[in-house]
């Protein structure tokens, strides 16, 4: 981020969130660089940014596609980069419809299970040449099929003024922001994004992060220093948690986990990626055999396909949402937290303490006792009298785990950096570290199936299980990262670690748990504990510590030089192609085949590697090339486009499709939804809210409201409101209110500041109300407060299954809230004012959209795809109550 | 006999010899994240108490309130619309044509500079409708130290690095040095009641001395930077010598000047303000008393030879009026 | 600790050296003059990363005698440059804090209150009741008889503050028992 001449961090707080991140920003200002923070708030980062834009909380696709059409009238692309590096030439099929004439839908909508089927976003061409990442292009840019004069037609409408009357940004505040992007693009300057929870977050939060994703792509600011789309998660080992994720839908690698039904394990990779296409994707095979090698050792073989029948299928959306769901249903008998808070951090917090207690056991792993120990004693619902504890029967485990200083393994940072951690200490008294737990659990278990004849059983039986263990049974963490690192299995090389995934073979000769990982221990050495001061190194740094892939710091840096291997100017020069040498070189290590000449046509017959052409920087991709128009990966249009968020009371502007036609939501007397703008009744729920981190805590408190020093620091729940609102409502400075929605009420202190600005949309004053959501009501914290996620339900993006917490609707009134059941009644006012309850008088979640029983059905063939990663196709299965009225 | 330090420093005056470089903080509250680290990394290091009532201070996203016995490291939060701002740009344009730090070459150390903004674009760049502002306070390790001066015990010393530094295994808890200093950094840790030594409660490291930021003396003998400045995520705090330090601030001042910050100025770099100019020098958008800094600190034993002159000369009218007072009563 | 000598005795320090008013070397204590840095006479320094948000700020981790003493930045990292925010700066309360659970704590059904448990046992039974939990909502095939081989009845979450190699023996063994329910922070 230093070396970038523009930075616009939007639906982020950096200088809160990431503080020390932060300091990157500073160094580029000092460098003369411009810094314009976007957010609904002005916050410690605006107070360090050249200007604070605020706007209407989840508006980000009529600003940025503002930008996007200021940028295509203006002419202002990056047009040889455009031109090389982008599908901007490809043509799409003669099917395709675009919302600009389909109302606000994109082809190929199923009203009845809320779907899209995505074929007609393919692109155009020979199905043989399209499998091969070689479809039809115009390369003049000029057929209207081509995917650049799409995007010019998506966006036609999203003009300044629409600008103005959607986000609430002035038309010289846009003006300010394009001019700032858009100067500061090109060969010689670069613009980088930063983004956080705050795009992601939303109904319609993936479409937001691709938005920025088309405009950086247009002005080439992809693969270049201080250019990009810089992702700042928000825990220590996020990064980590998704390559080799604990979550339902991936396996190591983002391969998909196989869906019922997937049991060809040939057409299973086939569906990742085809062995004629382009890129790196192709040799899913090679991943897939590696892993399950890696699991299932001499039991996974050739014959077999390396025992893919013991993976577990699919249905569909099995996130944690949907889990609680099946929680409540008295669907799930035990718990596992590691780590996690979910009482005070997942949306819909009551319903999460009501699953809780549907439980038959839960196992908690953590260092304190978080809310989510405690819920069956202290929790709210015990105050309202909804639970009672003699009544839970929730067996609950409370294990103390050890933390980051008592025992050694590594943690992957925001920037896939991997970087390994000494053991200082033993953990005290009984607790342990997560990675014995889990060696010892799965010990315990494949002791006890032993004897088992259960073919059931042979998965959990044949696994390799068995890491050397030290004198107090913990585990060798080195030793797993070798694993996940990989080795070679026979020949002369056996036993040695791999050297990154190229040495993968699909013939069960090697083996690696981890194929973006491999490489980690080159040579037997830990590379992600290499430690070389950054004082003694280049900017790029490449000694400490190691990122995947093969250490490439910036991702398709190629990108970063012309069609001829030069950079596109010495100012931003990162890598290049050294004829001399017959290699690319530079910076940063290529994220390239690093022989393959710049004016390598591509060989079509070799597919992956070898197909790639010297300009086809996008490697991952089946075509090489970068997506400004996206024909599959996700599944709610191939173009943002903005709609309105759940419960938001602002007519669409743009379309006469309210809300995203896909989004996911759950039918349950606790999750429901005002009714916005379908009816005068959302007015019960006037004013936007929105949730936030704040410096001095960390997530759900588990870190924070435990130790005095930070617990000092923020001791209070509160809420912030602009001078206006607090008038409008009777609001004093620092005393009490109670936020409404349709879930829940809380109460909590009131900052009355003009870093909430009340926001003009069309006719009418927006009223945005901010509040941190650290707070949790238990016994055993330091401080406590109401929870904010008490207020948000569960309306989930259908990407990513992630929860709508940046913008619902609530309303405020001044003084404490009620205690005990009266809580519950006055929740209950409310809905009754909103037309929620009675329940047959309550509006099925809205206009177009509304969720049906959704069968499920298969997978319509994809033409062009990566790797999918969550396509939340429903089941039909009666049991599951999602989606349906109850 | 004065006890204000001379120009080879507070340090030599403390008979440490003129060898030392004298060492200090510069906090730039410009780059000021507000993140609190500071706050938190004193205390840890320093093993501080929790002070504190747990509740919302009040004071925008300040919870801590001010330094004390128990908080070495403070930061402000100020809230300020377009009126106050334009109000700061305009105190601090005459502040240059009193002698602030300006446009234009540097003069040499020691002088002055001559001339004020009229050569310069006075347009603010899009003054904003709105700013926060963010700084962490500090003890300001004076040149001419209040509470240095009045300690009786000798509990509080002047450093080789020219910091002032407590002993509390020789504080006795009198407090006279919480009245002496301008600042009001300062404070006895106690619960506001007086106990004798044995009473104190033993829990509480230091429980009854007077407690305040000893630069991190026990870092600095090792050659270690202080656990504030080392953790600044910006280096809004910035920990050196304090000549290149004051250099340093004087550029900064300057940068923001051209680029029509005029509200920038510097705090405590004057080394003929009544404390000798500090050891920590700070810089500003707009005035002290905004961030609860006095505008004129003054060390009360500024005043002393004058003070004891004036002792000898009332003592010596006492005696004369005494002696008439007996000759007269004699016959 | 000696007792001073007379000549030590601060009052003939001043009179006698180069500090007349008594405000700088003449007043230094022995234990101030003997001061040093609990980082310099810590047993051990580990390199570590921080536990809280992604930047993965390096972490140099102070102990003596088995306990943290020290945790604060590492100026040798290149992302961080040694610093730490608030909640990296205060991460030796996080590891120290009396409020830390260091032993097993059981609630039984309908229990009004914690109880202690034996960790080996605590172990065992989840052991048992991970195995049960399995069995109940097992999953042999969907009503197309489409293989599906799975355990609903188990669900678990977190991983975004456990190391790589942590989540990846879970995410192994999970999965091979069937249990496909598993999510983390990254989900929300």
């Amino acid at each position: 981020m230093a070396n970038a001449d523009c930075i616009v961090i939007e639906g982020s707080n950096m200088a809160e969130a990431h503080p020390v991140g932060f300091q990157w920003v500073m160094e580029a200002k000092k460098r003369g660089a411009r810094v314009i923070h976007v957010d609904p708030r002005f916050t410690r980062t605006s107070a360090n940014a050249d200007k604070h834009i605020p706007l209407r909380s989840g508006t980000d696709v009529v600003l940025l596609g503002g930008v996007i059409r200021y940028v295509l009238e203006n002419e202002l692309w990056f047009d040889e980069y455009l031109k090389l590096f982008t599908n901007a030439s490809t043509l799409v099929s003669e099917e395709y419809g675009d919302p600009e004439d389909l109302e606000g839908l994109f082809s190929g909508y199923d009203e009845e299970t809320a779907t899209y089927d995505n074929s007609t976003w393919a692109y155009a061409g020979d199905p043989e040449r399209l499998a091969q990442g070689l479809p039809e292009r115009d390369e003049t840019l000029r057929d209207p099929r081509t995917v650049f004069q799409i995007l010019k037609r998506h966006y036609a409408r999203y003009t300044p003024e629409m600008v103005r009357d959607t986000c609430g940004i002035s038309e010289a505040d846009f003006e300010y922001l394009a001019r700032s992007i858009t100067e500061n693009s090109g060969r010689d300057r670069t613009t980088c994004f930063a983004y956080a929870l705050g795009w992601t977050q939303h109904v319609g939060g993936a479409q937001m992060i691709r938005t920025a994703g088309v405009l950086q792509l247009l002005l080439g600011n992809v693969g270049r220093p201080g250019s990009g789309i810089m992702a700042l998660r928000g825990h220590a080992t996020i990064q980590g948690s998704t390559d080799i994720p604990t979550l339902y839908h991936i396996l190591p690698g983002y391969l998909p986990m196989p869906k019922a039904g997937e049991d060809d394990f040939g057409e299973y990779v086939r569906q990742i990626g085809k062995k004629e296409q382009k890129g790196f994707w192709a040799n899913a095979d090679v991943y897939a055999v590696n892993l399950l090698k890696a699991w299932w050792g001499d039991a996974a073989t050739a014959e077999n396909d390396f025992a893919f029948d013991y993976l577990p299928r699919l249905t569909g959306a099995h996130g944690t949402y949907q889990t609680v769901m099946r929680m409540l249903e008295d669907g799930v008998d035990g718990y596992f937290l590691f780590g996690q808070n979910p009482a005070v951090g997942s949306a819909n917090g009551r319903m999460q303490r009501l699953a809780m207690s549907h439980l038959k056991w839960m196992v908690v792993r953590d260092f304190y006792m978080i809310e989510s120990a405690t819920w069956w004693k202290d929790g709210p619902e015990i105050e309202t009298g909804e639970l009672r504890a003699e009544d839970i029967a929730t067996e609950m485990f409370y294990l103390p785990a050890a933390n980051h200083t008592e025992k050694a393994g590594s943690f992957t940072q925001t920037q896939r950096m991997v970087q390994w951690r000494d053991k200082a200490v033993e953990p005290p008294g009984d607790a342990q570290s997560d990675l014995q737990f889990a060696f010892d659990l799965g010990n315990r278990v494949r002791e006890k199936l032993k004897n088992s004849t259960d073919p059931r059983d042979r998965p959990i039986l044949d696994l390799t299980w068995d890491y050397p263990v030290d004198e107090h049974g913990e585990p060798d963490a080195e030793s797993v990262l070798a694993e996940i690192n990989g080795r070679h299995l026979t020949g002369e090389k056996a036993g040695q670690p791999l050297s990154g995934f190229a040495e993968m073979k699909a013939d069960g000769s090697t083996i690696g748990g981890c194929w973006i990982y491999s490489g980690v221990y080159a040579d037997g050495v830990n590379q992600a504990r290499r430690r070389t001061p950054g004082q003694q190194q280049d900017e790029t740094a490449a000694e400490w510590g190691w990122a995947w892939p093969a250490n490439r710091r910036i991702l398709y840096n190629r990108a970063s030089a012309d069609g001829e291997g030069k950079p596109w100017s010495e100012r931003k020069k990162l890598v290049w192609w050294d004829e001399e040498m017959g290699r690319w070189t530079g910076d940063d290590v290529p994220d390239f085949p690093v022989t393959k000449r710049p004016d390598d046509p591509g060989d079509p017959s070799k597919g992956g590697a070898g197909a790639l052409s010297g300009t086809d920087a996008f490697i991952m991709q089946a075509d090489g090339r970068g997506w400004l128009f996206a024909p599959s990966g996700l599944v709610d249009g191939p173009l943002p486009t903005h709609y309105e968020a759940p419960e938001s009371t602002v007519p669409n502007p743009l379309y006469a499709v309210q809300n995203n036609p896909t989004r996911v939501t759950f039918q349950d007397r606790n999750n429901m939804q005002s009714p916005g703008a379908h009816s005068a009744k959302g007015e019960t729920y006037p004013y936007v809210f929105t949730t936030y981190r704040i410096t001095e805590h960390h997530t759900a408190g588990g870190m924070s409201r435990f130790l005095p020093y930070l617990s000092e620091l923020q001791p209070e729940m509160y809420v912030e409101v602009s001078p206006q609102l607090a008038g409008e409502v009777g609001l004093e400075p620092y005393g009490w209110a109670t936020v409404i929605s349709a879930r829940s009420a809380i109460e909590a202190k009131v900052l009355v500041t003009e870093r909430m600005t009340p926001l003009t949309i069309g006719d009418r004053t927006v009223h945005q109300i901010g509040m941190p959501f650290h707070f949790g009501r238990g016994s055993a914290a330091i401080v406590e407060g109401d929870g904010a996620n008490d207020l948000i339900g569960m309306m989930l993006d259908a990407n990513t299954q992630i929860q709508n917490s940046k913008n619902n609707d609530c309303a405020i009134i001044p003084g404490r809230r009620p205690r005990g059941p009266k809580l519950l009644t006055l929740v209950d006012e409310y809905r009754r004012r909103a037309g929620l309850i009675p329940e047959d008088e309550a509006q099925v979640d809205g206009a177009l959209g509304a969720p049906g029983p959704g069968p499920g059905h298969e997978l319509s063939p994809h033409t062009m795809r990566g790797p999918e990663e969550a396509t939340a196709v429903p089941t039909g299965e009666p049991s599951m109550k999602e989606m349906r009225n109850r | 006999m004065s006890l204000l330090a001379g120009p080879a420093g507070p340090a030599a005056a403390s008979g440490w010899g003129g060898d030392q470089q004298r060492v200090g903080f510069f906090t730039d509250t410009s780059i000021c994240i507000g993140c609190k680290a500071c706050e938190v990394a004193c205390k840890e290091w320093n093993r501080n108490p929790v002070d504190g009532d747990l509740e919302i201070l009040g004071s925008s996203y300040d919870n801590t309130g001010a330094l004390g016995a128990n908080t070495w490291r403070h930061v402000a939060f100020v809230e300020q619309g377009r009126e106050r701002i334009e109000a700061a740009q305009e105190s601090g344009r005459k502040l240059v044509g009193l002698g602030m730090p300006t446009v234009g070459p540097r003069p040499p150390r020691g002088q002055t500079p001559d001339g004020d903004l009229s050569g310069t674009d006075r347009t603010p760049p899009n003054t904003q409708e709105f700013r926060w502002l963010m700084s962490s306070d500090v003890c300001k390790h004076c040149t001419n130290a209040g509470c240095l001066d009045v300690c009786p015990t000798g509990a509080i010393f002047r450093s080789e690095f020219g910091s002032v530094v407590v002993q509390s295994d020789v504080c006795n808890g009198c407090g006279t040095c919480v009245a002496a200093c301008p600042f009001g950094v300062i404070e006895r840790r106690d619960d506001g009641t007086v106990s004798a030594k044995v009473e104190r409660d033993e829990d509480v490291p230091h429980a009854g001395t007077a407690n305040k930021c000893t630069l991190c003396y026990d870092r600095l003998v090792v050659g270690e930077q202080p656990a504030c400045s080392a953790t600044c995520p910006t280096q809004s705090i910035r920990f050196g010598e304090h000549d290149e330090l004051v250099d340093s601030a004087e550029d900064r001042v300057r940068a923001l000047h051209e680029q029509g910050m005029t509200e920038a100025r510097l705090y405590g770099a004057n080394p003929k303000d009544g404390v000798g100019g500090t050891g920590s020098v700070f810089l500003l958008l707009d005035e002290p008393e905004v961030y609860g800094l006095p505008p004129d600190p003054q060390v009360p034993t500024k005043e002393l030879p004058q003070m004891y002159a004036r002792v000898g000369i009332a003592a010596a009218g006492m005696l004369a009026a005494t002696a008439l007072a007996f000759l007269g009563g004699r016959r | 600790m000696a007792r001073p000598l007379f000549l030590d005795w601060p009052v003939l320090r001043q009179l006698r050296g180069a500090d007349p008013t008594g405000r700088g070397t003449a007043v230094m204590s022995p234990t101030t003059r003997s001061i040093s840095p609990r980082t310099a006479d810590a047993d051990g320094l580990a390199h570590s990363v921080c536990p809280y948000c992604a930047v993965g700020c390096a972490q140099r981790v102070f102990h003596q005698d088995g306990r943290v003493t020290q945790i604060e930045g590492d100026p040798d990292s290149p992302v961080s440059r040694g610093r730490l925010c608030p909640k990296g700066a205060a991460s030796e309360q996080l590891v120290n804090s009396p409020l830390r659970q260091t032993s097993v704590l059981y609630r039984r059904p309908h229990g009004t209150d914690w109880e202690e448990l034996e960790l080996d046992t605590a172990l065992d039974m989840i052991a048992d009741r991970f195995i049960e939990a399995r069995r109940a909502h097992w999953q042999d095939t969907d009503e197309h008889g489409r293989p599906l081989r799975r355990a609903m009845g188990i669900a678990s979450l977190g991983g975004a503050t456990i190391d790589n190699e942590e989540n990846y023996l879970l995410k192994k063994f999970f999965t091979a028992a069937g249990a496909i329910q598993m999510e983390n922070q990254a989900r929300i």
